[in-house]
């Protein structure tokens, strides 16, 4: 018989991520030593190339930005009660909202295009979860499996499109012509350049603030709202819903066309921010990434907006320490970010027994 | 002659909850012994550690006199110590006779362990008056009969101590009868019997000793024809209580809730609630009483909205119910409030702040906050307020709500219902797992919302708590209402009866 781990608030959203992410990083030290290298080192190159210099810092600032949407579409999700794995392809179409908005109004100005083609990406992003959410409220198709079908048809979709329709014909590459000028998001250091504050040149873009906007918005949503509470209580007793009116399908689906949009926030801050064209796998594997950053964060935006940086410093840093130990190849980095999900994510309930077993035998030695 | 039974400072902690303490307890040889106390008292934990799924942390348990180390159902019944549990562990698809020798099968060829079951099992029906076909299909058998073949597995297996948690709660009255006969003739035989009961009548009429429980406890052990369910209560609790709350006479009023013809069929395609008609009218209690699984849940939920029922008109304060307003929002709008049998899965959310579980139901209910935010610290307030005037301890609304006993969240669904007026208000075991002095305040506040007019729809499988409260009592069985009793002209065995189906004309 396991009873369930009751653990105080700071002690679940602190300690135990805590202690998951010390862990990860002496087992992957470990890894890091099983090829002859120097941990310590490479730690060292790991937090000087993701903090340690301005541009350093204004990518793992970017990367954060796309973690921090994908976190909280599959948080959002998962106050519903469902697992959303399908923020890749979300995302995907998303992009493919971006373009036809930005290539097809070109006419307008920025101060208009600019919304609209956020509002392209949450749209697109949204309508895409929205078929699997209407599946499992209606049919009862399990979501996890139609949202990974659903990444996959997106992707064929996209080559699809990028090669036979919305390809410059003149261009080899399967992407489309690049957006209008003045639909681009400022870069950070542009835009700081304004105010006379130099900082060095990087992807970092105005997206960053809209994604912690987000963060309030969807705080706002679950823990303040009706809707939210609405979401929440079929996420964690879709019984006690339907004793209280509330129609589980109908959040349900409502839970997933948000979370669909929130997705569209990574097209916005690679596309619209950096990229300025749709291209074939922009989404680069982060719409996975967004689970492990939601599960890591508890999924509340503050441990959202902590793990996604975690993750920011990870990619970023990982570039850098592949660049600077060339016998730590990408792979390597990719394998240390596996295990921090694993420890994250799988591993979590092991540190919460220990986490409360420590706790405990502190309160009985007060005692 | 040793006893049966001595337990010898008993400790078991889980976590910061020390569950047991110091307990100690003598059951003497062929006698029945029963064991009483609020939930969370401790008396699941002692048994559990007596039949040995826990450890205890210290203490020393002897059977027969001899000190023996319990840690595995099987050393229980090693030493003679058997367990019908609350719940059966039986397989229903298999016969009595493949349940009783499951785990003792005796070879890899079933053929001879079962001619031995057959014979040992003839024997024991002979010894002990338990007559049952042995070929029968477990699942085609009445609970009864069910809890009969947990009892030949026990002694099949050899048990000279049987432990039995709460038998009687599936049980018809008519089938606990049964069942309390079968305990004497096991007595007769030499037999011990442990029995876990909050009933206090059923302590009385059949126990030759009582312990009472209380806090992990063990506050007294006495003699059944020295003591009273008074006694025995205030010894539970730690307080006088009332066990029977007074109320008066009343003319109901004008029909509000008006039920004809209704019928339900669950997912599975089963007819639930058969042509069910009654009506409630203001002021007045009517109680439906039935075992349960008879019918009465489906038949609550479905005039709550929560169900749409196959055929059936609803009439509310006079005006029809179509079926596309036949929805739990809807019906809480028109007055019809609902207090659900089973508050951890329906009434309230366990992982949410006792506030948040406050407004389950009511969340578009426009003074909540303002536009689509929700005002958190007007539910807190709330919440006090509510919190203080139905005793919830503790007074915290902010506590998440699967902190709070069986008996505080209960006051927390029933504030949270009752506080909104209701015209008709449905409720479903109101003092399931609730202890002894929170009964007596919720049986209070249910016969003052009807003083004030207000009609109530009470379903209970505890016949006492019917009897108590109801003006009119409805049996249920099978789905069907099987009569219908004024409270103060019916008694037990009348009821008892109709519960199990022996309507008016067949008798």
């Amino acid at each position: 018989m396991s009873a369930p781990i009751d653990l105080p608030k700071w002690a679940d959203t602190i300690v135990v991520p805590a202690v998951s992410v010390v862990a990860a990083f002496l087992v992957a030290g470990l890894v890091v030593l099983s090829i002859g290298e120097n941990p310590l080192t490479a730690t060292r190159w790991l937090l000087q190339g993701s903090l340690g210099t301005g541009e350093g810092l204004g990518f793992t600032l970017f990367y954060m930005t796309d973690f921090i949407f994908v976190g909280l579409a599959v948080a959002v999700a998962y106050h519903a009660g469902l697992f959303n794995i399908g923020g890749e392809g979300q995302a995907t179409l998303a992009g493919l909202g971006v373009a036809l908005v930005l290539n097809n109004l070109t006419f307008l100005p920025g101060f208009l295009l600019i919304p609209l083609g956020i509002l392209g990406a949450a749209a697109f992003g949204a309508a895409w979860a929205a078929i699997p959410g209407y599946l499992q409220a209606k049919r009862g198709s399990h979501i996890v499996i139609t949202t990974i079908m659903f990444n996959w048809l997106a992707s064929v979709l996209i080559v699809y499109l990028l090669v036979n329709v919305l390809r410059e014909p003149q261009s080899m590459n399967p992407e489309t012509r690049a957006f209008p000028e003045q639909s681009y998001i400022p870069f950070m250091h542009d835009a700081l350049a304004v105010f006379g504050i130099k900082v060095p040149a990087s992807q970092l873009n105005l997206t960053l603030f809209l994604a912690l906007a987000a963060c309030y918005g969807v705080w706002l949503l679950i823990y303040r709202s009706r809707l939210g509470y609405a979401i929440r209580v079929v996420g964690s007793n879709p019984t006690a819903a339907v004793y209280a009116g509330i129609s589980p399908a109908r959040v349900i689906v409502i839970a997933m066309v948000i979370s669909g949009a929130l997705a569209g926030g990574l097209a916005v801050n690679e596309l619209m921010g950096y990229q300025h064209r749709l291209l074939l796998e922009f989404t680069a594997g982060y719409g996975f990434v967004g689970i492990a950053v939601a599960l890591m964060g508890r999924a509340h935006p503050v441990g959202i907006i902590l793990a996604s940086l975690l993750f920011g410093i990870l990619y970023q840093g990982g570039a850098e320490l592949a660049f600077e130990q060339p016998a730590i190849t990408r792979d390597m980095v990719v394998v240390i970010g596996g295990i921090i999900i694993l420890f994250a994510g799988a591993l979590d309930g092991l540190f919460r027994r220990l986490v409360a077993r420590m706790l405990m035998r502190s309160s009985m030695a007060r005692a | 002659m040793s006893p049966a039974i001595q337990l010898s400072a008993i400790n078991k902690s889980f976590g910061e909850v020390h569950a047991n303490k110091d307990v100690n307890l003598v059951v003497e040889r062929g006698t029945i012994h029963g064991i009483v106390g609020e939930n969370g008292a401790g008396k699941s934990t002692l048994m559990s550690i007596l039949y040995g799924f826990y450890e205890a942390d210290s203490g020393e348990i002897q059977v027969g006199g001899k000190p023996v180390a319990i840690r595995s159902p099987a050393d229980a019944i090693h030493v003679g110590i058997g367990m019908v549990h609350q719940h059966f562990m039986l397989v229903e698809p298999l016969t009595v006779v493949e349940n009783v020798m499951l785990g003792a099968e005796g070879g890899v060829l079933l053929r001879g362990g079962e001619a031995k079951v057959r014979a040992e099992l003839a024997r024991l029906s002979r010894d002990y008056g338990l007559e049952i076909d042995v070929n029968a299909t477990v699942g085609d058998l009445s609970v009864g009969l069910q809890q009969r073949v947990e009892i030949l597995k026990a002694l099949y297996r050899g048990a000279d101590i049987l432990i039995l948690d709460e038998p009687t709660a599936v049980l018809t009255p008519p089938e606990a009868d049964a069942l309390f006969e079968l305990l004497r003739a096991l007595k007769e035989q030499g037999k011990t019997v442990i029995l876990i009961t909050h009933k206090l009548r059923e302590i009385m009429a059949i126990t030759d000793r009582v312990s009472v429980m209380r806090r992990g406890e063990m506050v007294a052990t006495v003699e059944t024809a020295n003591t009273s369910p008074p006694e025995l209560a205030e010894l539970m609790v730690g307080r006088r209580v009332l066990l029977r709350v007074e109320k008066e006479e009343r003319t109901p009023g004008v029909p509000l809730l008006e039920v004809e013809n209704l019928s339900v069929i669950d997912h599975r395609g089963v007819q639930r609630v058969a042509d069910v008609s009654l009506t409630v009218r203001a002021g007045e209690i009517v109680g439906i009483a039935g075992v349960a699984g008879n019918g009465q849940s489906e038949l609550l939920e479905a005039l709550a909205g929560m169900r749409q029922p196959v055929v059936g008109t609803m009439r509310f304060g006079g005006q029809e119910i179509r079926f596309s307003e036949h929805n739990p929002h809807r019906m809480r709008q028109l007055g019809l409030l609902h207090v659900p049998e089973d508050r951890l899965r329906m009434g309230l959310v366990p992982a949410f702040q006792a506030f948040e579980s406050a407004v389950l139901g009511f969340t578009d209910e426009p003074q909540l906050g303002r536009g689509p935010i929700l005002d958190h610290d007007r539910m807190v307030a709330d919440l006090a307020a509510k919190m203080e005037h139905y005793d919830v301890r503790p007074p915290a609304p902010r506590l998440k709500t699967s902190k709070f006993s069986g008996g505080n969240q209960q006051k927390i669904v029933l504030a949270r219902e009752i506080e909104r007026s209701p015209k008709v208000l449905l409720v479903g075991q109101p003092t399931r797992g609730v202890d002894i002095g929170a009964i007596e305040f919720i049986h209070r506040r249910l016969i003052a919302l009807r003083d004030a007019g207000v009609g109530i729809l009470l379903v209970s499988v505890e016949l006492d708590e019917i009897m108590n409260l109801s003006d009119r009592i409805l049996t249920m069985c099978g789905g069907h209402i099987t009569g219908e009793r004024k409270a103060s002209e019916t008694n037990e065995q009348d009821l008892g009866l109709l519960m199990a189906g022996v309507t008016d004309e067949a008798a």
